[in-house]
């Protein structure tokens, strides 16, 4: 008995040895284990063998299962790992053909400018405001203490509807309005579309954009306005960008300045970009003109204000080096994929 | 405005700096220097040198060969040139030296043009002799240099001298912009004053004093002003017995550095005198003056006038004029005229400093197409205490020079003159403003160099007259910071209450738009506000559309930028138009951005402007993806109720066949559609276009940011197909209304999965299949709830024509 068990396992492990398939195995499974298997038949035929060497016999087949099933195990997770690995071969992929991309759309190079500039002082806690197009010669103008005869209002520079209305000029006027609702403090953006004069050419435009800023409340000084120009100028250029305030004149600011930072190409040394200065002019800005907050029902002895206008095209200008501000309004796709 | 820093200088005697730290220190005191160059740039080695020989070259017909004694040494120089001769003084670059030019005028190169000895045809050549070209100027500021050839001094000019200093040109000259309201600014003067005050160093005022002959001036000449509103004063005195000559040379120097060309003696104290002074003067032959009298006055409407450029100027009843006793002889403050003008013949002459009003003669001039040195001076507003003192320092110059001798007295027509402002001197309230703490001391020594005095007594600060720009505490404030520095004042950021930094409600929708559009491949556009009024027929609108009622602009650019827009179709079909031509493949792009619509004409209240996001889109896609664009920005936007597509939208500017108002809540919000082939072909547009507006006022009220969880159902949903038959002109909406209405509270979907037309439908049909989907939110729904529903929704769906396959 012992001989045929040695020998049906001999069998069988030569035959587990020899096959290269899963399939295969389980044919060998079923023809050795299974129930009209080899060793099944040994233990059928148990009732042949006396009794007192039944326990023995059916160790040794048990012994004999166990070991053809081990091996058989062994076989398979043997060919299972070599047939995944097969796949995973055959499956190899050329990773450098072309993407298949959603072809999302691009933002308007000055709306991401304006995103910008919103992010910063938003982060300052300022809240951003509108003011309408099409404005009266009031907030345009007079409000701002920009005076009847004043240059400024001339034809030249302003598109009229007729002598009340007519298109603004700058957003500044949205300072008024902001200040006339008589809520204090004030701390508001107000960016938008403005209008001038001018001829279409690479640097001129009869419609941009505009950034205006106000910060109305007690104890605002000049050192303020410098202080939160300073923080904006460095977020939008970098942490290493330097500023500078020069005077200047503006109707509804006083005093007034207008703030350089420095050459973000050539970092100040002078270049083409600076026209050799080393310094780029940004925006205007000032303390707001007593006039300009007693005409909105502000008391300047007891609240002070500053204000700031940046243009929105400069910037967008300046930072993507775009050459020809006719660009932006041509919607040329080639252009806008660009940003 | 340009100045010669020595022009300067003579006024700031111990101003000592180099120029770039001029440049930079006037730009931080508010007198911003746009640039300067110096004269002598690129120019080495040059001298006086005086021909002493010419020979013919032997072996170049058109060169000479020189002998120049250049004072140290006679050295041999080939030229071309054609003008000069033995004995004449002219400028000599040495071998080693450098000129700014070449003789022909052009450009000049960046690094200038070496000179180094050499053989011209075999002869040596040690130099070369400079035409004025070369020596970087031009005949405008050297009158006298020849059209072509090398420049010749006078004869008493010592040979050997430095020839860039004999010509002036050891000068650096300054381009400033003066800002509006520093009228002083417009002067030599009034800079010297500001560089005086920056560099802290004394400003020394020219001395005036005119030696007059003794005659009376009301012999001469009597003013009369009728029209005194726009003329606040009007000085003039009388010079008599003038001979006309070429003005001094370092006048000459100092008006061709301003960028002014050198006439004679008396033009050019004219106008040497309104460079220095700021106050533009008029000289007038006593001679031609009838009755020997001035009256000023406004013209009449319709009168012609001769100016003295020889052009007839039309003229009217808002033009002040200056008339002797019978005729108009000139443009006040503007231009005179051809009848009274000076000639070389002059022999008395009457000079006029006058204080026009600045708006009136801005916009006389704007009128006559006519803006001249002197109205834009006027225009600022001059200070009349200027026009004395002005007019005194011609005199004395014309006296001083030779040119003449000056009638004692001056006929003064003036109105009364404001008084010095006085502001109160707040000195904490000055630091409060700026956050320093500048002290008094230094405050008031600030105010001492501008000659702004201090009242103790009233603690009141004494401004003078020709500083109209400072009348608070805050230009004040301005003063002290431009001399304490800009940028010495600390940088802070404000204290107080905080604040909320946020977008509004409107602008976060608007956000949310862009952001759907981009997801869905359309990039962001910009087109102009206003536009021609031909787009209307273009866009194919009838003639009666109300959309043709726009806002008009009283002065465009022109025609095609004259309206308004109240349709923002325009722009995007423009930029679609412009993209296609460029050959660029599916292009989708968008823009926000307001239309105009005026409540009344004439407009006497502000129109309303609604925010329009337009959507267009040319190559891959068709209708139902400019459709999809819209349902992604409703979801987004938090609108999910069933949006109604009405095709009865009538657009003309779109496929009569293939576009729909889209209707939510409601509320027509927008429209969408193919481009109406004609309009395409208006615009220049190959293939088909699509194009989708959204009114977004109507979308902010509909939106919200709100959401609430509605749990995932727990109950499982059953489906069921409905395979139809349907009448071509039964809409898929149709049905979907019939299957949401009848389907009640457990239907939770329906969707088209298929549709299809042609061969095995019979013709007038459509074969379409809905899969329907119920659920209940509190129990699993039971065989004979289906039934019962599906039979309602199949009853209505026969009700529309709908034949049901098995």
């Amino acid at each position: 008995m012992k001989e045929k068990l040695e020998q049906i396992k001999a069998e069988a492990l030569r035959q587990i040895q020899g096959s290269d398939a899963l399939d295969k195995l389980n044919e060998i499974r079923v023809s050795y284990l299974g129930k009209k298997g080899e060793l099944t038949a040994v233990l059928k035929s148990m009732k042949d063998v006396a009794a007192e060497e039944r326990p023995k016999v059916g160790q040794m087949v048990n012994e004999a299962r166990q070991e053809i099933e081990a091996v058989l195990e062994e076989a398979k997770t043997r060919m299972e790992q070599a047939a995944l690995e097969a796949r995973l071969k055959s499956e190899t992929i050329d990773v450098t053909l072309p993407a298949r991309k959603n072809n999302v759309g691009h933002r308007h190079p000055n709306f991401i400018a304006l995103e910008e500039v919103e992010r910063i002082f938003i982060g300052m806690g300022y809240e951003v405001v509108e003011g309408p197009e099409v404005e009266t010669d009031y907030y345009n103008f007079e409000a701002l203490n920009i005076p009847a005869d004043h240059p400024a209002k001339d034809e030249q520079d302003t598109f009229y509807i007729n002598g009340d209305f007519l298109l603004r000029t700058q957003t500044s006027g949205v300072q008024v309005h902001e200040m006339e609702k008589g809520k204090l403090p004030i701390r508001m953006i107000a960016p938008g579309r403005v209008f001038r004069s001018d001829e279409v050419d690479a640097t001129h435009s009869p419609s941009f954009h505009q950034v205006e800023g106000l910060v109305i409340d007690r104890h605002i000084t000049f050192a303020d306005l410098k202080g939160t120009l300073e923080e904006f100028a460095r977020e939008l250029f970098g942490e290493e960008t330097r500023v500078k305030f020069r005077p200047h004149h503006f109707n509804f600011t006083e005093p007034s300045a207008e703030m350089d930072v420095s050459c973000f190409k050539c970092g100040g040394k002078g270049c083409r970009f600076c026209k050799g200065s080393g310094w780029i002019e940004i925006l205007g800005c000032g303390m707001v003109h007593p006039n300009v907050l007693t005409m909105s029902g502000i008391d300047p002895e007891e609240y002070t204000g500053f204000a700031f206008g940046v243009g929105l095209e400069r910037i967008a200008l300046l930072k993507y080096e775009i050459d020809d501000m006719r660009l932006l309004y041509e919607n040329d796709i080639r252009f806008l994929k660009q940003f | 405005m340009n100045t010669a820093l020595s022009w300067i200088r003579a006024y700031v005697p111990e101003l000592t700096c180099t120029d770039q730290e001029y440049c930079d220190a006037m730009t931080l005191t508010g007198t911003k220097v746009e640039n300067y160059h110096r004269l002598d740039h690129n120019l080495e080695k040059i001298v006086v040198g005086q021909i002493e020989k010419i020979e013919k070259h032997p072996d170049a017909d058109k060169l000479i060969v020189c002998q120049v004694n250049i004072g140290s040494e006679v050295i041999q120089i080939v030229t071309g040139a054609p003008n000069v001769k033995e004995g004449d003084k002219v400028p000599v670059v040495l071998d080693g030296g450098k000129v700014a030019g070449g003789h022909d005028g052009g450009p000049l190169p960046e690094e200038g043009i070496a000179i180094k000895a050499g053989k011209l045809r075999g002869i040596p050549s040690n130099g070369m002799m400079c035409s004025i070209e070369e020596l970087g100027s031009d005949r405008n500021m050297y009158p006298e240099a020849p059209e072509n050839g090398i420049y010749i001094f006078p004869e008493d000019i010592q040979v050997g001298i430095d020839a860039v200093d004999a010509l002036g040109m050891r000068d650096t000259v300054f381009e400033y912009e003066i800002t509006s309201n520093r009228v002083d600014c417009y002067s030599v003067l009034g800079i010297a004053r500001e560089a005086a005050a920056t560099f802290r160093k004394p400003f020394v005022m020219p001395i005036v004093d005119v030696k007059e002959n003794g005659e009376k001036i009301d012999d001469y000449i009597s003013v009369e002003v009728k029209d005194p509103d726009l003329c606040s004063r009007y000085c003039a005195r009388v010079c008599t017995n003038i001979k006309i000559a070429p003005s001094p040379e370092w006048m000459q120097r100092r008006l061709r550095a301003s960028g002014i060309r050198p006439i004679n003696n008396l033009v050019d104290i004219t106008n040497y005198v309104m460079e220095e002074y700021g106050q533009p003067m008029h000289a007038f032959d006593l001679d031609t003056v009838a009755g020997h009298k001035i009256i000023v006055r406004r013209a009449k409407d319709g009168d012609e006038f001769q100016t003295l450029d020889e052009q007839i100027r039309k003229l009217d009843s808002e033009i002040l004029m200056i008339c002797d006793a019978e005729k108009e002889i000139g443009i006040a403050g503007i231009m005179g005229g051809e009848n009274s003008k000076i000639t070389d013949n002059v022999k008395t002459v009457l000079f006029e400093a006058a204080t026009f009003n600045g708006p009136n003669i801005r916009k006389s001039a704007k009128r006559l197409g006519l803006r001249t040195d002197a109205s834009g001076k006027f225009e600022k507003g001059l200070d009349p205490h200027n026009a004395e003192a002005a007019i005194n320092r011609a005199c004395q110059l014309i006296q001083e020079l030779g040119c003449g001798e000056v009638v004692s007295g001056m006929v003064d027509v003036c109105q009364p003159m404001k008084s010095e402002a006085r502001i109160k001197f707040e000195p904490e309230k000055i630091n409060h403003l700026l956050g320093t703490e500048v002290s008094k001391e230094e405050m008031l020594s600030i105010f001492d160099m501008l000659e702004v005095a201090y009242e103790e007594g009233s603690n009141e600060l004494i401004i003078p007259t020709y500083r109209q720009d400072l009348t608070c505490c805050a230009d004040m404030a301005e003063e002290v910071a431009r001399f304490f520095g800009y940028d010495k004042i600390p940088t802070t950021l404000p204290t107080g209450e905080a604040t909320a930094g946020k977008l509004s409600y409107k602008l976060r929708i608007e956000q949310k738009a862009r952001d759907v559009a981009e997801y869905c491949g359309f990039s962001q556009g910009m087109s102009y506000s206003f536009e021609s009024p031909k787009v209307f027929d273009k866009l194919l609108l009838p003639a009666d559309s109300p959309l043709r009622n726009t806002i008009v602009i009283a002065n465009p650019l022109g025609e095609d930028f004259s309206i308004m827009r109240t349709i923002s179709l325009n722009g995007m079909l423009t930029s679609l138009a412009t993209n296609y031509n460029r050959r660029n493949k599916d292009v989708r792009l968008y823009e926000l951005g307001n239309i105009y619509l005026p409540h009344q004409f004439p407009l006497t209240e502000l129109p309303e402007e609604r925010m329009q996001f337009t959507l267009g889109m040319y190559g891959e896609g068709d209708f139902y993806t400019m459709k999809g664009v819209v349902e992604e920005l409703f979801e987004a936007v938090g609108m999910h109720q069933k949006t109604v597509y009405d095709p009865q939208s009538g657009k003309t500017f779109l496929h009569p066949g293939r576009q729909a108002n889209i209707e939510y809540d409601g509320t027509v919000v927008g429209y969408l559609g193919e481009v109406h082939p004609t309009v395409c072909k208006n615009y220049d547009i190959g293939g088909r276009a699509y194009i989708a507006v959204i009114d977004m006022p109507c979308i902010v009220e509909k939106s919200t940011f709100d959401r609430k969880y509605e749990g995932i159902a727990k109950y499982p949903a059953v489906s069921r197909d409905i395979s139809m038959v349907v009448p071509k002109n039964v809409l898929a909406g149709q049905i979907e209304a019939v299957i949401t209405q009848r389907g009640g509270k457990i239907l939770e979907s329906c969707q088209l999965f298929d549709i299809y037309e042609g061969e095995q439908i019979k013709e007038g049909y459509k074969s379409m299949a809905y899969s329907v989907a119920f659920r209940a939110k509190d129990r699993t729904l039971e065989e004979n709830d289906i039934t019962a529903v599906m039979k309602k929704i199949l009853n209505g769906l026969e009700s529309l024509g709908i034949e049901l396959r098995q």
